[in-house]
C-alpha cells in the first residue's frame, strides 16, 4: 500500500488561486506518479516466521519496583519468574521503617507495605521466584529469551521468557566520599543508615550507635548531589527531601521536644508530597534555606552553614547528623567502557583483561548480543530510555527498565513506573509472537533481510543497529534477529552496497519514487526540492501544517522515511545527479536531548550526511544543495517557512546544472 | 415597612463632627431613597481599628467588638450588623471569625462581657455598606433611582485595603475588584482604568510615619490623574481623608499640584438619585468638588 | 529588663520559636512559613523606606533563635494593615496579624524601639478609644503632636495647621470636643470593667505576671 497525499501534502497546502493552479495540478500529479512508482517495487510482508511463544516475563529485582511489575503481570494473566540477588524480597524498601505517604491526607509516614506485597507473591501461583540468585546468560530474542539462572546453591536453571523487565534498584550513594560532610565520623549517617536506628527503636525515642538517645538532629540536604564541580553526582535524586521531612517526622512523632531541622536550598516536594511538607511544618520541625559546609561528628556534632535568607554563617549543634546522599543506580557495566576495555584486551593488555572480567562482574543481564552484555546507559549511569515518548524503553527490545535504574525517583513513582513496564513488556511478548515489530512501528510485519552474496562483511549494520538487533555469524556475515528489530532501517541506511532491504521499504521503493518525478529543464523556472521527512515527526508535522492551511513552496516534493538512520546515501546523490535542485532532510533531534524515536538513527543519519558534501565538491555542486533540518512535531507553523526559504536560497543558487542530463 | 432593615455600626469616625461625618449624612440621604432602614446600635463602642494593637492585646480588642454584637443582638435581634467604615467592618468581621472559631476565646469573651452586664450567644452577619447594595439589592436595583445620572464625569474608583483585603467583597479579586467602578456606572458616570485602586495609602502611618505615608498617597493621586479622572472615589473613611487632607503639604513637599476631590460613593449615588448638595454632604469635602456642586444646583 | 522579659526568657531558655508560638498573637502560624518571599514583595512600606527585615526574614530570624535583634527591630512597626501579604500568602499565614502580635508582644517586654511613633499612635488610640468607648479626634490628634513637649506639638500643630483648618472649615474637625465635649458611651463604667476583666484573662492565659 502506498500513500499519494494529495489533501495535506497539496490542496491545502496551496492557494485556490488561478495562478497556483498550474504548479498544484503538477504536484498533484507528481505524487500520484509517485505513489504507483513505490507500489510497483513493493511487496506485501509475509511476516517474521523465526518467532518464540513464550509468554513468561523476567523480572529481575525483588524491590519495590520488581515486585510490583510481577503482580501486575500476574494479575493480567501471565506467568512471572522473579529473581532477587539477596536472600529476601523486598529490596531497599524493606530496609525503612516508613515510607512517605501516597494517599490522603499525606501527613504521617506510613507502613513500608513490603510485607503486604511479599505475601502477595508468595501466594500468587503465577509468580516463581529464585532468591540469592543472578542472569548469568541471556541469549535469544523476544520471545524466545533462553535466561540461564544460577542459585546460590544449586544447579543453574534455564527459563524460557518472553520479555524482560530490570528493576535493579540503586545503592545509596557512598558518604565516605563527603569527609568535609562528616562521611565516615561517628555520629553522621545517611538517610539508610538513620532508617537503621528508626527500625532499632521501633517507634520509641531513636539512639544512636553509641546508645545515647538524641534529642537534637540536622539533616543535610542535597549531600553529594546537584553538584556543579562535578566531583560528586550531579543530579538531584528526587526522593530524599521528603524522606527527610519523613524521617524528621520520626522524631517528632516520638518525642515532640527533640529539636529537627532541616537544611536545604531548595525543597523540593512535588505533588501531594506539599501536603506532607505541611504537615512538617505544623509538627513543629524547622527548615532553613542553607548551605551546609562543614559538618564533624563525634558526641557533640557540629554542622556549619551559610543561612541564604539571612546571608549569615551559623553553627548547629546536633546529637545527630543525617545526610540525604543520592541514588546511584545499579545498572551493568557502562558498554562504551567495556567496548574499549575489550578491545585493549584483545590487544594483549593484561590491566584490561582484569578490568573487563571486574566489570563483566557487576552486568545484571549477560546478554548473549554482540553490543554488549547490558541495555545501553544515558546520563550520570542511568539505564537510557525515551524521556519524553516512552519512559521505560531500553535499546534492547522486549527489555525495560522499571524504578529507580532509570531515573532517580521514590516509592510512589517506582510503583507507577513498574506497572508501565509490565504493560509494556506484555504487549512486547505479545507481538513478538506474531513476528510483529514493537512501538513505534507496533503492527509492522516487514524486516530486514540482506542479499549475502552482495555483503562485503564491512559489519556497519551490526554496529550501528541502534537496538542489537543484529549479531554476526560465524562466517562474519550479518545474523537478523528478527524479534529484536524496531524496523527503523538505520541497517538500511548503513549499508554501503545496498544488500539490506525490507518487502515494502528499501533503497528502490524510494529510488523509485525520486525517479517518478517530472523533472522541468532548466528555464522552467521550476525549480525540484526533495524533501526526506522522518515518518514520526517531521512529516506528521507537515500534515499538521496542512490541516492548518500553512502554505509553502509548490516545487517540493515530500517523501516520508521511516528514521533519518533509514536515509541511504545514493538516494540523495542520485537526485542531484537527475536534476533536483536542492534535498532537505528532516529528522529528529539528537545528541542529549534526544528525540529521535529509535534513539540513535537520527544521529547515524545525520554523521553520513557529514560525509557527503566532499560527494557534492565533486560533483561541483554549492553545499547548500543539501539541508539538514532538526524538526520537532510541534514545528507546524515554523516548518513551511523554513521550507520557503530554503527554496528562496534555490533559486538564489540558480537551478542545477544536471538536468537533462 | 422597609424593604431592608440593618443593625447600623457607624463608627467613630462618621460621627457628628467628626472626620467622615459628610459619609454619615450621604449613606442617610442614599438610605432613605433606597428604602433601607438603618437602625444604630444603641451606645455601640469603638472597634478598636487596626492600629490599636500594640496596646489593646487580642482579647481586649475581641471583647470591644463582642460588645457591639452583644448589643445588637439583644437590641435589634435577627439583622445584620452593617458598617459603613471599612476599619469597623474588618475589626468586628474578624473578631467575629476569631470568636466563632475559638471556644478559649470564646468562653474568656463572654466572662469579660458579664462585667458590663451582657451576654454573647450568636454573633450576628457583619456587613459593609457596600455589601448591602451589591448582594441585597443589585446593581440594576442600584440604578432605577437614578434621576440625574453623572453623564461624562469620569472617576477613579479608589476601593483601597480594608474593604478589599483580608475578606473583600464576594466575587471580586484582590487585585482588581471591579465593584466600585460597577456602582459608578450604575449612576451613569465614567470608570477610569486606575492602576493604583487597591494601593494602600499609608493607612494610620499617615499620622505616625507621615513621610511614607505621602509617599504612597503621591503615587495614588498621580495615577488618577493619569487615568484621566477627575475625581477620587472611595468607600472607605481613611482612604478618603489620607488622599484628601494631605495633597497640599504633598504639593509643598513634591512640588505637584494636586487639586483633586475626593467622594464617597454614596454621595455620588444621593446626587445620581436627585439629592441636593447638602444631602450629599457636599460642603465635607475639603477639597471642593465644583463640578459636582454645579451638577447638583442644576 | 523588664520583669516580664526576665520571666520569658527563663521560662523559653533558646526556644524563642515556641516562645513566640505562645505568646505572640498568631505566632505559631509563624512555623508554616515556606520563605517564598511573597509577603516582602508585596509590602508597600518595605518599598518606600525599605524594612530592616521584612516578613520573611522576620519568620527565618525566629527560626534561627534571633530573639534581641526580632524584638528590638523596629521593621513590624512599619506595617500599614493593608493585608496585601496577608492574601497573597500561598500558605495562607496571616502576615499582617503576626506583624502587629510581634509588635505588641515586643512592646510588652520592653524591648520595642524607644520612640517609635507608630508604637505611641497604637497606645494613644487605645487609651483614647477606651475612655470613653469612642474616639475623640481632638483629643487624638492634640496628644500626638504633643508627645515631645510643648514647643515641638506647636510647630507641628502649626505644620499641619491648613489641613486641621480644612476640616474644622468642613465640619469634619469638631474643636469643642477638646474641652470635654465629644462622643462618649453611655456605659463607660461597664466598658472599663469589662476591658480589666480582658487584660486579666489574657494575662493569665499566656502566663504572663498580671
Amino acid at each position: 500500500m502506498s500513500r499519494g497525499n494529495l489533501r495535506e501534502g497539496v490542496i491545502w497546502i496551496r492557494p485556490d488561486t488561478d495562478a497556483a493552479r498550474e504548479t498544484t495540478q503538477e504536484m498533484a500529479e507528481d505524487y500520484v506518479r509517485m505513489a504507483c512508482a513505490e507500489v510497483k517495487a513493493m511487496t506485501v510482508p509475509a511476516g517474521n516466521t523465526n518467532t518464540g511463544t513464550s509468554k513468561t516475563l523476567l523480572v529481575v529485582g525483588g524491590g519495590m519496583s520488581g515486585m510490583t511489575a510481577a503482580l501486575e503481570a500476574s494479575k493480567t494473566g501471565y506467568k512471572v519468574v522473579l529473581i532477587e540477588k539477596t536472600g529476601a524480597l523486598g529490596g531497599m524498601a524493606a530496609k525503612l521503617w516508613k515510607r512517605i505517604p501516597n494517599r490522603e491526607p499525606f501527613k504521617a509516614p506510613m507502613d513500608n507495605g513490603v510485607a503486604e506485597l511479599v505475601a502477595q507473591i508468595d501466594a500468587d501461583a503465577n509468580i516463581k521466584v529464585y532468591l540469592n540468585a543472578s542472569v548469568v546468560k541471556t541469549a535469544g530474542a523476544p520471545g524466545r529469551f533462553q535466561v540461564d539462572i544460577a542459585v546460590e546453591s544449586g544447579p543453574t536453571v534455564t527459563e524460557d521468557i518472553g520479555a524482560i523487565i530490570q528493576a535493579s534498584g540503586f545503592t545509596p550513594y557512598d558518604m565516605a566520599k563527603l569527609p568535609h560532610l562528616g562521611g565516615g565520623q561517628a555520629n553522621v549517617v545517611d538517610q539508610l543508615g538513620l532508617e537503621t536506628l528508626a527500625k532499632a527503636a521501633n517507634g520509641g525515642p531513636i539512639k544512636r550507635a553509641d546508645g545515647k538517645e538524641v534529642n537534637s538532629v540536622v539533616f543535610v540536604q542535597c549531600a553529594g548531589q546537584r553538584d556543579a564541580t562535578k566531583e560528586h553526582l550531579e543530579y538531584c535524586s528526587g526522593h530524599c527531601c521528603g524522606t527527610s521531612v519523613k524521617q524528621a517526622m520520626y522524631f517528632k512523632d516520638a518525642n515532640p521536644d527533640v529539636e529537627t531541622v532541616v537544611l536545604f536550598t531548595d525543597l523540593r516536594m512535588p505533588g501531594n508530597n506539599e501536603d506532607f511538607y505541611r504537615a512538617a511544618q505544623n509538627k513543629g520541625i524547622v527548615f532553613r534555606k542553607g548551605v551546609v559546609s562543614n559538618v564533624t561528628g563525634g558526641g557533640e556534632c557540629k554542622v556549619k552553614f551559610k543561612d541564604l535568607i539571612l546571608n549569615e554563617d551559623f553553627t548547629a549543634d546536633a546529637d545527630l547528623v543525617v545526610l540525604a546522599t543520592g541514588m546511584v543506580p545499579t545498572t551493568g557495566p557502562d558498554l562504551d567502557q567495556l567496548g574499549e576495555a575489550n578491545r585493549a584486551a584483545e590487544g594483549g593488555n593484561e590491566e584490561a583483561k582484569a578490568q573487563v572480567v571486574q566489570m563483566m562482574s557487576k552486568s545484571v543481564l549477560n546478554l548473549d548480543y554482540r553490543q554488549g552484555p547490558d541495555v545501553p546507559q544515558f546520563k550520570h549511569g542511568f539505564n537510557d530510555s525515551h524521556f519524553i515518548c516512552f519512559p521505560y524503553e531500553t535499546r534492547r527490545t522486549a527489555i525495560y527498565a522499571a524504578g529507580p535504574v532509570r531515573r532517580p525517583m521514590d516509592i510512589a513513582q517506582a510503583t507507577e513506573d513498574a506497572t508501565g513496564a509490565a504493560m509494556k513488556a506484555i504487549q512486547a511478548m505479545e507481538n513478538a509472537g506474531l513476528g510483529k515489530a514493537a512501538h513505534p512501528r507496533a503492527g509492522d510485519l516487514s524486516f530486514p533481510t540482506a542479499r549475502l552474496e552482495g555483503c562485503t562483511q564491512c559489519k556497519r549494520c551490526t554496529v550501528e543497529c541502534p537496538f542489537g538487533a543484529i549479531d554476526e555469524d560465524e562466517r562474519r556475515f550479518p545474523l537478523f534477529n528478527e524479534s529484536r528489530c524496531r524496523r527503523c532501517g538505520t541497517c538500511m541506511g548503513a549499508c554501503p552496497v545496498r544488500v539490506i532491504s525490507f518487502e515494502n521499504y528499501s533503497v528502490n521503493t524510494v529510488g523509485a519514487q525520486i525517479k517518478a518525478v517530472d523533472i522541468p529543464d532548466e528555464f522552467s523556472e521550476k525549480p525540484r526540492v526533495l524533501i526526506l521527512a522522518c515518518e514520526n515527526d517531521a512529516y506528521p508535522a507537515l500534515d499538521m501544517a496542512g490541516m492548518n492551511r500553512n502554505e509553502y513552496d509548490p516545487y517540493v516534493r515530500v517523501i516520508p522515511v521511516r528514521c533519518l538512520g533509514s536515509v541511504n546515501t545514493i538516494w540523495i546523490t542520485d537526485a542531484l545527479n537527475s536534476g533536483y535542485d536542492g534535498v532537505m532532510l528532516m529528522g529528529c533531534k539528537h545528541g542529549e536531548q534526544y528525540q529521535c524515536h529509535f534513539v540513535k538513527g537520527s544521529e547515524l543519519g545525520r554523521y553520513r550526511m557529514s560525509k557527503i558534501y566532499d560527494t557534492l565538491k565533486g560533483m561541483n555542486l554549492e553545499e547548500d544543495r543539501l539541508m539538514d533540518l532538526e524538526v520537532a512535531i510541534t514545528d507546524i507553523d515554523t516548518l513551511p517557512k523554513k521550507i520557503n526559504d530554503y527554496a528562496k536560497r534555490i533559486v538564489e543558487m540558480g537551478m542545477s546544472p544536471f538536468k537533462g542530463l | 415597612m422597609a424593604r431592608k432593615e440593618y443593625a447600623f455600626y457607624p463608627g467613630c469616625s462618621s460621627q457628628k463632627g467628626a472626620s467622615a461625618s459628610n459619609y454619615l449624612t450621604s449613606v442617610e440621604s442614599m438610605c432613605k431613597t433606597l428604602d433601607v432602614k438603618m437602625t444604630e446600635i444603641p451606645d455601640w463602642n469603638c472597634c478598636g481599628a487596626s492600629i490599636s494593637y500594640a496596646e489593646s492585646g487580642e482579647l481586649p480588642r475581641l471583647v470591644m467588638n463582642a460588645r457591639n454584637f452583644a448589643l445588637a443582638e439583644q437590641n435589634l435581634p435577627g439583622q445584620d450588623i452593617v458598617a459603613t467604615c471599612a476599619a469597623c467592618w474588618l475589626g468586628s468581621r474578624e473578631s467575629k471569625e476569631r470568636l466563632e472559631h475559638s471556644s478559649v476565646l470564646m468562653a474568656d469573651t463572654n466572662t469579660a462581657l458579664k462585667e458590663a452586664g451582657l451576654n454573647l450567644k450568636v454573633i450576628p452577619e457583619v456587613r459593609h455598606m457596600v455589601e448591602v447594595l451589591i448582594e441585597d439589592l443589585g446593581y440594576d436595583e442600584l440604578a432605577k433611582p437614578v434621576k440625574k445620572p453623572l453623564d461624562g464625569m469620569k472617576f477613579a474608583g479608589y476601593v483601597g485595603c480594608q474593604t478589599n483585603r483580608p475578606f473583600g467583597i464576594a466575587g471580586e479579586s484582590f487585585e482588581n475588584p471591579m465593584y466600585l467602578d460597577k456602582l459608578v456606572e450604575s449612576v451613569g458616570g465614567t470608570a477610569t482604568q486606575f492602576d493604583q485602586k487597591v494601593t494602600c495609602c499609608g493607612g494610620a502611618l499617615a499620622f505616625s510615619e507621615p513621610d511614607k505615608a505621602q509617599a504612597q498617597i503621591k503615587d495614588i493621586i498621580e495615577a488618577a490623574y493619569d487615568s484621566g479622572a477627575e475625581m477620587l472615589v472611595t468607600p472607605c473613611p481613611l482612604c478618603q481623608a489620607n488622599t484628601e487632607v494631605y495633597q497640599g503639604q504633598i504639593n509643598k513637599k513634591y512640588g505637584t499640584k494636586f487639586n483633586m476631590p475626593v467622594l464617597y460613593y454614596s454621595q455620588l449615588m444621593t446626587l445620581a438619585y436627585g439629592g441636593t448638595a447638602k444631602e450629599a454632604a457636599l460642603d465635607g469635602n475639603v477639597i471642593k468638588a465644583r463640578k459636582l456642586e454645579e451638577f447638583a444646583a442644576k | 529588663m523588664s520583669d516580664m522579659n526576665q520571666q520569658m526568657t527563663a521560662r523559653y531558655k533558646n526556644n524563642f520559636l515556641k516562645e513566640i508560638e505562645e505568646q505572640a498573637e498568631m505566632g505559631d502560624w509563624v512555623k508554616m512559613c515556606m520563605q517564598c518571599g511573597v509577603c516582602s514583595g508585596s509590602c508597600p512600606t518595605n518599598f518606600h523606606s525599605a524594612w530592616d527585615h521584612p516578613p520573611q526574614e522576620l519568620f527565618m530570624m525566629i527560626r534561627a533563635g534571633k530573639r534581641d535583634e526580632v524584638l528590638e527591630s523596629g521593621s513590624m512597626w512599619n506595617c500599614v494593615s493593608c493585608y496585601n501579604c496577608y492574601v497573597r500568602c500561598p500558605r495562607k499565614v496571616p502576615i499582617t496579624h503576626i506583624m502587629h502580635g510581634l509588635a505588641e508582644y515586643a512592646y510588652r517586654l520592653g524591648k520595642a524601639p524607644k520612640q517609635q511613633p507608630t508604637q505611641f499612635l497604637s497606645k494613644t488610640f487605645w487609651d483614647n478609644a477606651t475612655k470613653t468607648g469612642r474616639v475623640n479626634e481632638v483629643k487624638l490628634t492634640q496628644t500626638l503632636y504633643f508627645k515631645n513637649g510643648l514647643m515641638d506639638g506647636i510647630k507641628q500643630a502649626m505644620a499641619m495647621q491648613s489641613v486641621a483648618l480644612g476640616l474644622v472649615k468642613a465640619k469634619r474637625l469638631n474643636p469643642m470636643e477638646a474641652v470635654g465635649g465629644g462622643h462618649k458611651c453611655k456605659d463607660i463604667k461597664g466598658i472599663h470593667a469589662m476591658l480589666a476583666k480582658a487584660r486579666e484573662l489574657e494575662a493569665q492565659r499566656k502566663g504572663r505576671a498580671a
